[in-house]
This record gives structure tokens, sequence and C-alpha cells, in this order.
């Protein structure tokens, strides 16, 4: 028996750590997961990218579920993105831009270069409003429902699944 | 032999400036504010670098929360509520000491309950060894 200690011991020890490598595989441990979902959606008052003297603050859409997808000219992944929340706008779905530490300039000349998405797009120009949304990137994408609660946040690019299975459903939802 | 020890000396100073470089110049109101500020940032973690703290990472939402940890203690705020305030937008993430909870007393208490283990262990061989002191060396045991 005690000469079976050590290898019982090893093998306890090999299962433990193959359990937590097998939790962890396949997730992105770097997405830090968002504190906001089921709470209201934080407020926020943003000049309006292209007329930056005309100011839009969300509640002013409540009672309309919206995608609030976070983005910026200078972002490799939105462009990488762009195509699939093209067809999620396309598809009925009210898309909110939020235009994070970009210049209008630069913004507005990608949006003509790979075309325009959005319903509306506000502008944060230093990223100061973003910490309230806990934004530390982009692209950042949240799922607000009609009555204004967070639904649901992804970090990184969408893909046409995600769009599916965690977008969508919430979107259809009855008022 | 001096050569090395100059060598080591330059090393050792690069690793300060290392620490100092993220951090750009910022008018602290005194001396306090300079400690308190650096001695807060250096407990949050970066939420883009994860083995950074904001005061280490040169990442630009690091910088959005240092401004932002500073804003907040000029506001008169404590150590506390800033990291409360942090943690409500991105989670005990941001936190390089996880607060005591249910989903954490096992990180808390593991590095205890693993020395229990081994203390444990180590006492049943000792008694083992002095209850059979006299017991004729086993050829075939070989450990």
């Amino acid at each position: 028996m005690s000469r079976l200690l050590p290898l019982l011991a090893f093998i306890a020890l090999a299962i433990l750590l193959f359990v937590g490598v097998r939790m962890n595989s396949g997730k992105d441990n770097s997405a830090i997961p968002s504190p906001l979902i089921g709470r209201p959606a934080p407020a926020l008052d943003l000049p309006v990218l292209a007329t930056p003297q005309q100011s839009i603050a969300l509640e002013q859409l409540k009672g309309r579920a919206f995608v609030l997808n976070v983005w910026g000219s200078w972002c490799v992944s939105c462009r990488v993105e762009h195509p699939v929340i093209t067809e999620m706008a396309q598809s009925g779905i009210l898309v909110v831009g939020y235009n994070y530490k970009d210049t209008g300039e630069d913004a507005l000349r990608w949006l003509g270069q790979y075309g325009n998405p959005f319903a509306l797009i506000v502008q944060d120009l230093d990223g100061t409003a973003a910490l309230d949304w806990g934004i530390y990137g982009a692209p950042e994408t949240f799922v607000v429902d009609a009555k204004g609660i967070v639904r649901f946040k992804h970090i990184g690019p969408l893909t046409p699944e995600i769009v599916e299975t965690s977008i969508r459903p919430i979107m259809q939802e009855p008022p | 032999m001096n050569r090395i020890r100059l060598a080591l000396v330059f090393s050792i100073a690069l690793l300060c400036c290392g620490r100092a470089a993220a951090m750009e110049p910022v008018d602290y109101r005194s001396d306090a504010e300079e400690q308190r500020f650096r001695a807060l940032a250096a407990e949050l973690r970066c939420v883009m670098c994860q083995n950074q703290s904001i005061a280490d990472s040169n990442a630009p939402i690091a910088h959005d929360l240092r401004t932002e940890v500073l804003r907040l203690m000029r506001e008169g705020r404590n150590d506390a509520q800033i990291k409360q305030y942090l943690v409500e937008r991105y989670t005990d993430f941001v936190l390089y000491e996880p607060p005591m909870k249910k989903s954490t007393w096992l990180l808390w208490a593991g590095p205890f309950l693993m020395l229990l283990i081994g203390a444990g262990a180590v006492i049943t061989v000792i008694r083992r060894k002095n209850a059979a002191p006299a017991a004729a060396p086993d050829e075939k045991e070989e450990w």
C-alpha cells in the first residue's frame, strides 16, 4: 500500500491539473465578464458623430432594444466584424455605434470606405464616458433590451453565430 | 569582480526605471497625495494587460484609469470607495487582492490547506518511524 501511495498522489494531482486545464480551454480568459449584465444601462450623454454640436442621451432610445457597438477607425478587429455588423443592421436590428478614442475625421473616412451600418453614432473622444460602461477596448458589443437593461456583452469581434445565438433572441423579445 | 558588481548595479537601476516609466508626470498637490496615488495604482490591475498594475502598464486604458483614480481621490473618496467604483465597472478582476467570498475561499485557504496536508504527512511518517525503530531494514524496500 505504501508503495502505491506516491503513484496515487501523482494520479490525483494529474486529475486535478487535467480538470483545471479542461475547465479553461477554449475560453477567452482575458475577457472580463461585464458586471452590468442584468442592470440598467449606465447613462450616456455624448455628441453625435458628424454633428458634434448635437448630443444624444441613450434615454431617448428607451423603449427600444438596441445593440451598442464600440469601434474605432484605428481598430483592426472592427474591420473584421464590420460585415457581421452590417448584416445584423440590415436584418432590422437597431445598431448604435460608439466611436471610441477616434477623431471625427478618421471615423467618417472609415465609414465612407467600408459603409455605415449604424443608425446612430455617438462619439467618445477621450474615452472617459467609456469607463462607466466598463469598456476597455474595441470592438466590444452590448445588447440593451427595451426596458433599458444590459443583457449581453461580447468582447472582441462579433461572429454570425454570436448574433444568432445571443443577440437576436433578445432583440426579438416582445417589449 | 568590479565589473560584475557594476553590471549588477546598472541592472538594478534599470529595473527601477522600468517601473516608473509607465506613469506620466503628474502635478501632485502634495507628497502625501503622490504616495497615496502610487500605492493605490500599484494595487489595481490593468484590465488590458493582466500581469501589470495600472501603475506599470503603458496601455491607453491604464492611463485612463489612472486619471480616473486621481480624479476620484481629489473628489475626496477614500481608497475603499475608489476600489468599489472600479469593481462596479470592471469586476473583481481589477483588484490584485480578490475579496474573501464564497467563490474565493478556496483561493485564500488553499495554501494553508496544503500546508496542513503536508504537515499531516510529515507527522505520520515520523510517528511510524519512531514506532518501529528496531525493525530490521527490509531489503526489498527501496524507499
